[in-house]
């Protein structure tokens, strides 16, 4: 692998950042092209093109510097005040989702009994739309003196902690029989077999499941704050300015690249986690 | 090692094993093996001869029967740490480096970092693979992950040498080399080896004895002593008594492998 890389020389990194542009300017040349072409053949198929349904990207860009309010900060700082709130949000559900995933499969491949008997509604649980059960947290929890955050952080949770069970579940499961017949030989306690054999062979799994509940985690609140009510964060943000389509339209385009911005950066941190944590065979990273 | 000069190192008495599919794997197996002994299985496939090694190590339990390693029963010997395992793969942690990979079982028994980081090289010494302490399993040949993997099992001193096929998916060039490597490490840790193995002239190069094993179900057709002279070297494979031996091996196992042939012709005369 190292050979290849040092053969490639000088020409690697310009590659690799030719390849990273390569999609995006892709995507902005779609996306001015069809405008332009749509509106100056005056096409409505399959949707009326102009500057409402489709700004150009200059101006979604530029709305970010525009203020809000007559006399207000730039779109910007609303925006990066929300994205915060919602950040914390995601990343305590994040957290609280990951432990519970972890510890759930942790029991359910100790004990078979527990997998056959729980795991259909562990499944069971990721069918219940999160919109259905969201005033029910928040308003259940409130009453309890619980912050809305908190709720929305606890949505979230609900979302990421079923990729975690999952995959931890099948990476507990994943040793070779002869690895587990070694730790028998050496009369280990399950204790020792599970920190010193299973988690260690699951953590690539485990790392696949954090890739999916990094975004998951930031869609779960997002969704989670809407019919909270909860205004201070991205889903707040999006209904206000959901509301205000026809007028600025740039602005909820705003709101979403901030958005998804916010979801790369988390996947991003996985990633990252995953490098410096992860020391298994090459075959073992995707 | 302190045992009684009276008990085997291996005492297997009556063992038989039926899987719960019904297959009967072994029936009715006795072997006595003296502390010290380099004993070797071999048998055609099927024969029960790896169940008959896991009996002994306890990781699974016979039908019937029992087994008593230094005088104790095989669970309480395992208990004990009173042997080490080489299988047919490394089974080497792949999150973990060559000297960590050798460190494992004295982890598990309590030793400390310094003990452990003292008896690694050790070990990494007498299987030649010092300068490879940090290195990844996967970076590594199979024959030299195999010898980690001997390096592992032998590091906590246990008296027995359980060893599962070890150089069965090697080459024949490397095997070759680490049977001498085998019997070296032997003689210098002294234990006492139970090797399963497909290969005769490999069982005859390593063994004080060989265990000819007949087909399903497996039982002890013959034991053929090896009285080859040792240190045994390249030389011995040379060694008129050497092809005399491993014809009377292979002469053993096609007898075992086909008792109801004998019984026929048998009935003829």
């Amino acid at each position: 692998m190292r050979g290849m890389r040092e053969r490639r020389g000088v020409s690697g990194p310009l590659r690799r950042v030719a390849t990273f542009l390569a999609v995006p300017v892709t995507l902005i040349l779609l996306w001015e092209g069809y405008k332009w072409l749509w509106e100056t053949a005056g096409w409505t198929w399959p949707f009326p093109v102009n500057d409402t349904t489709m700004p150009h990207l200059y101006s979604i860009v530029e709305a970010f510097w525009q203020p809000t309010t007559t006399g207000g900060p730039p779109l910007i700082h609303p925006l990066l005040h929300a994205a915060w709130f919602t950040a914390k949000e995601a990343i305590a559900g994040f957290v609280l989702g990951g432990i519970v995933g972890f510890v759930l499969a942790v029991l359910l491949a100790h004990f078979r009994l527990l997998e056959r008997g729980l795991l259909p509604f562990v499944v069971g649980s990721q069918t219940v739309p999160i919109l259905a059960i969201a005033p029910m947290v928040v308003v259940g929890l409130g009453s309890k003196g619980v912050q809305g955050w908190q709720s929305v952080a606890i949505l979230a949770a609900w979302l990421t902690f079923f990729p975690v069970a999952i995959n931890t579940l099948r990476g507990l499961k994943s040793p070779d029989p002869r690895a587990i017949e070694l730790m028998e030989s050496y009369a280990a306690s399950q204790w020792s077999v599970l920190w010193r054999l299973r988690v260690p062979a699951s953590l690539p799994f485990i790392f696949t499941a954090l890739r999916i509940s990094a975004t998951a985690s930031v869609i779960g609140a997002i969704i989670g704050e809407t019919p909270a009510s909860i205004q201070d964060g991205l889903g707040g943000a999006i209904v206000n300015f959901n509301q205000y389509y026809s007028l600025e339209p740039t602005f909820l385009w705003a709101t979403n690249v901030v958005c998804a911005a916010l979801g790369l950066v988390f996947v991003a941190l996985v990633v990252v986690a995953e490098r410096v944590v992860v020391r298994r065979a090459p075959e073992h990273f995707a | 090692m302190s045992v009684g000069s009276t008990s085997s190192a291996v005492s297997v008495r009556g063992v038989s094993k039926t899987f719960r599919t019904g297959t009967t794997a072994l029936a009715g197996i006795d072997l006595e093996v003296e502390p010290g002994e380099f004993v070797s299985l071999i048998g055609p496939s099927g024969c029960g001869k790896s169940t008959l090694l896991r009996i002994v190590g306890d990781l699974v339990g016979p039908s019937s029967g029992q087994v008593f390693v230094n005088g104790k029963p095989a669970h309480r010997a395992r208990l004990d740490h009173d042997y080490g395992i080489v299988f047919q793969d490394s089974v080497l942690y792949d999150w973990r480096t060559v000297a960590k990979n050798v460190s494992l079982p004295l982890e598990m028994l309590g030793w400390s970092r310094a003990q452990r980081k003292a008896r690694v090289e050790e070990m990494l010494d007498l299987v030649e693979l010092r300068g490879f302490e940090s290195s990844r399993p996967w970076q590594l040949s199979g024959g030299m992950q195999q010898r980690v993997s001997i390096a592992r099992a032998l590091s906590f001193d246990p008296s027995l040498l359980l060893m599962d096929e070890p150089f069965g998916a090697l080459d024949e060039m490397t095997r070759e080399r680490l049977n001498l490597e085998l019997l070296r490490i032997w003689e210098k840790a002294g234990s006492t080896v139970i090797f399963v193995t497909h290969s005769i002239p490999e069982a005859v190069f390593l063994s004080t004895r060989v265990v000819v094993m007949s087909a399903r179900p497996g039982r002890v057709a013959e034991i053929v002593t090896v009285d080859l002279p040792r240190p045994r070297g390249v030389a011995t494979r040379e060694d008129a008594r050497f092809f005399e031996l491993v014809t009377a091996v292979r002469e053993a196992l096609a007898a075992g492998h086909a008792p109801s042939q004998t019984l026929a012709t048998g009935e003829v005369f």
